[in-house]
């Protein structure tokens, strides 16, 4: 376990001059695994705890609820819903992100803690999808937060999101879920493509 | 026995004992998703579930009594099954009773609620301090039913120590509280319902309302604490409860009472000791049972509902165990 430190520090530029204090200036730091055995039993352990942060961003949020009853069921997978960010550790974007939800799910991911996981549910995660062309829709996920697996179809059933859950246990497994470190060495690439987008970013520049 | 032995039994219980409460929280996980219809979670969740938050590699600190509370937490939980014997006649597993260790053990259930409440208001998260307010509000309202029902046993057995509440227990059914005095174990074990804090009394991490209560802002190793308490804590709970109602468990005579007395000479100690366990194993996953059963058949009450309903019905009860001790 790591703590964060505080420098190197972020301007926090869009934040009014009184409101800075409240808020932390710290940038994402890079933890890197400890190879080995180690690493590889704390990389089971991962893969067979997966909490989902209980965020349903889009309309494929539909197909998570089916998971949770008796016919598909992923408790038997170790996977569980947790209502909380800072306790979950998977993130599920429930197809399309609209500009609104994207500053909310930039805030779910920056609180949530490494290593993190982020798995892109539909076409319009992939391309946009049907609102490839739509004024307030992004079309790529991964140009904003990194993204460890994408599930295509519009909707995919729940079938296919148990699919791709077992799709990201191999590769928590196989060490190349990073995401949380990805995103740390390219921290300032992917907040100019989330300033790109959100116009009123009125929140620090790293909401941990 | 030197003081260097005692720790190292003490250590060894707690290790038999937070073993159990994570294979019971994982069966009754399972047992409650049959209910449902569902296949549930390997038994040996929790212990994944343990190892994957200690193993995160990053953790946000809100400040020192954020560190303390799950400190605080995990010494209420460890303090309360420290001072109560696991098992009669068995030295291993006598921990650090002593006469009036029931004053101490009613105070630890309570310290580790307050420590958390401190830890959880710092966070700074709404949905803690609203999370706290529930559940110190609930925790004063079934503590009078259990303080009356263990005042009851008290008075009955003219002694504020487990042990001798448990030594008076011996000897075969008719023995235990359930039968002697049955009004006292009926209030015990309705406040023992709020206490475990399932359905219908569980308004502290009440999930579709205040997700999930005091603990929303803890994460990482803080949380795996949080997480090994409620483990030892639950075990606790339940020990005690068998210690005070159901004739606890004995190493020397136990399951074995049944049999003649020279039958039991001839059992080697470690066979005592370990049917002692199983004894305890067997009767604390039975009571656990009846909050499982009460939990999956109620929905939730709302809190004043529920404070209402502990100082009503039950308190009354405990008090009619009251007079039935001085009868």
């Amino acid at each position: 376990m790591k703590t964060k430190t505080d420098k190197p520090v972020l301007p926090n530029l869009d934040l009014p001059a009184s409101d800075k204090g409240y808020f932390c200036d710290a940038r994402p730091e890079v933890v890197e695994p400890v190879k080995g055995i180690w690493e590889n039993f704390l990389n089971w352990g991962r893969a067979n705890s997966l909490w989902i942060l209980g965020f349903g961003t889009g309309c494929g949020a539909i197909e998570l609820r089916p998971l949770m009853t008796s016919r598909y069921d992923m408790y038997r997978f170790g996977v569980q819903p947790r209502p909380t960010p800072r306790q979950s550790g998977l993130f599920i974007i429930g197809g399309y992100a609209s500009v609104k939800t994207l500053k909310r799910i930039v805030r779910s991911y920056e609180q949530m803690q490494g290593p993190k996981f982020v798995l892109g549910l539909g076409s319009c995660t992939v391309n946009g999808g049907m609102y490839w062309d739509s004024y307030n829709t992004i079309n790529r996920l991964d140009q904003y937060i990194p993204v460890d697996v994408y599930i295509a179809g519009c909707m995919p059933r729940p079938e296919a999101l148990l699919a791709g859950i077992k799709a990201l246990k191999q590769r928590i497994l196989d060490g190349e879920a990073e995401g949380a470190n990805d995103y740390a060495r390219n921290f300032d690439w992917y907040k100019a493509n989330q300033k790109k987008i959100i116009t009123d970013w009125n929140m620090p520049d790293y909401n941990w | 026995m030197t003081i260097l032995g005692q720790i190292g039994a003490a250590a060894f219980s707690v290790f038999i004992f937070i073993n159990y409460g994570f294979l019971l929280a994982g069966s009754m996980a399972r047992i409650r998703a049959r209910v449902q219809g569902r296949i549930g979670q390997p038994v040996y969740q929790p212990y994944i579930d343990i190892l994957k938050n200690n193993a995160r590699r990053t953790a946000v600190h809100h400040g020192v009594m954020f560190f303390l509370g799950p400190v605080f937490r995990l010494a209420g939980g460890l303090g309360t099954f420290l001072f109560i014997p696991a098992i009669l006649n068995s030295p291993l597993f006598a921990n650090f009773s002593f006469s009036g260790d029931i004053l101490l053990v009613m105070y630890f259930i309570f310290f580790g609620q307050l420590g958390m409440a401190l830890g959880a208001g710092q966070s700074g998260h709404p949905y803690s301090p609203i999370g706290v307010s529930r559940g110190l509000a609930q925790m004063s309202a079934f503590e009078m039913p259990f303080i009356l029902s263990v005042l009851a046993l008290a008075i009955k057995h003219n002694s504020l120590s487990i042990t001798a509440i448990v030594q008076a227990q011996q000897g075969g059914i008719a023995n235990w509280s359930m039968i002697t005095n049955p009004l006292a174990v009926i209030a015990a074990i309705i406040a023992f319902l709020g206490m475990s804090m399932h359905n219908p009394f569980s308004v502290v991490i009440a999930p579709q309302e205040i997700p999930i209560g005091p603990p929303t802002e803890y994460h990482s190793g803080l949380l795996g604490m949080l997480q090994t308490n409620r483990s030892i804590f639950n075990a606790a709970k339940l020990v005690l409860y068998v210690n005070l109602f159901f004739g606890g468990a004995s190493a020397t005579e136990g399951v074995l009472y049944a049999l003649s007395a020279s039958v039991l000479h001839a059992v080697p100690v470690w066979l005592g000791v370990t049917l002692g366990v199983v004894t305890m194993v067997i009767k604390t996953f039975l009571l656990y049972f009846i909050t499982v059963f009460v939990g999956v058949s109620f929905p939730r009450f709302r809190t004043d509902q529920s404070i209402r309903f502990f100082l009503f019905v039950p308190t009354l009860i405990g008090l009619a165990g009251l007079f039935l001790a001085r009868l």
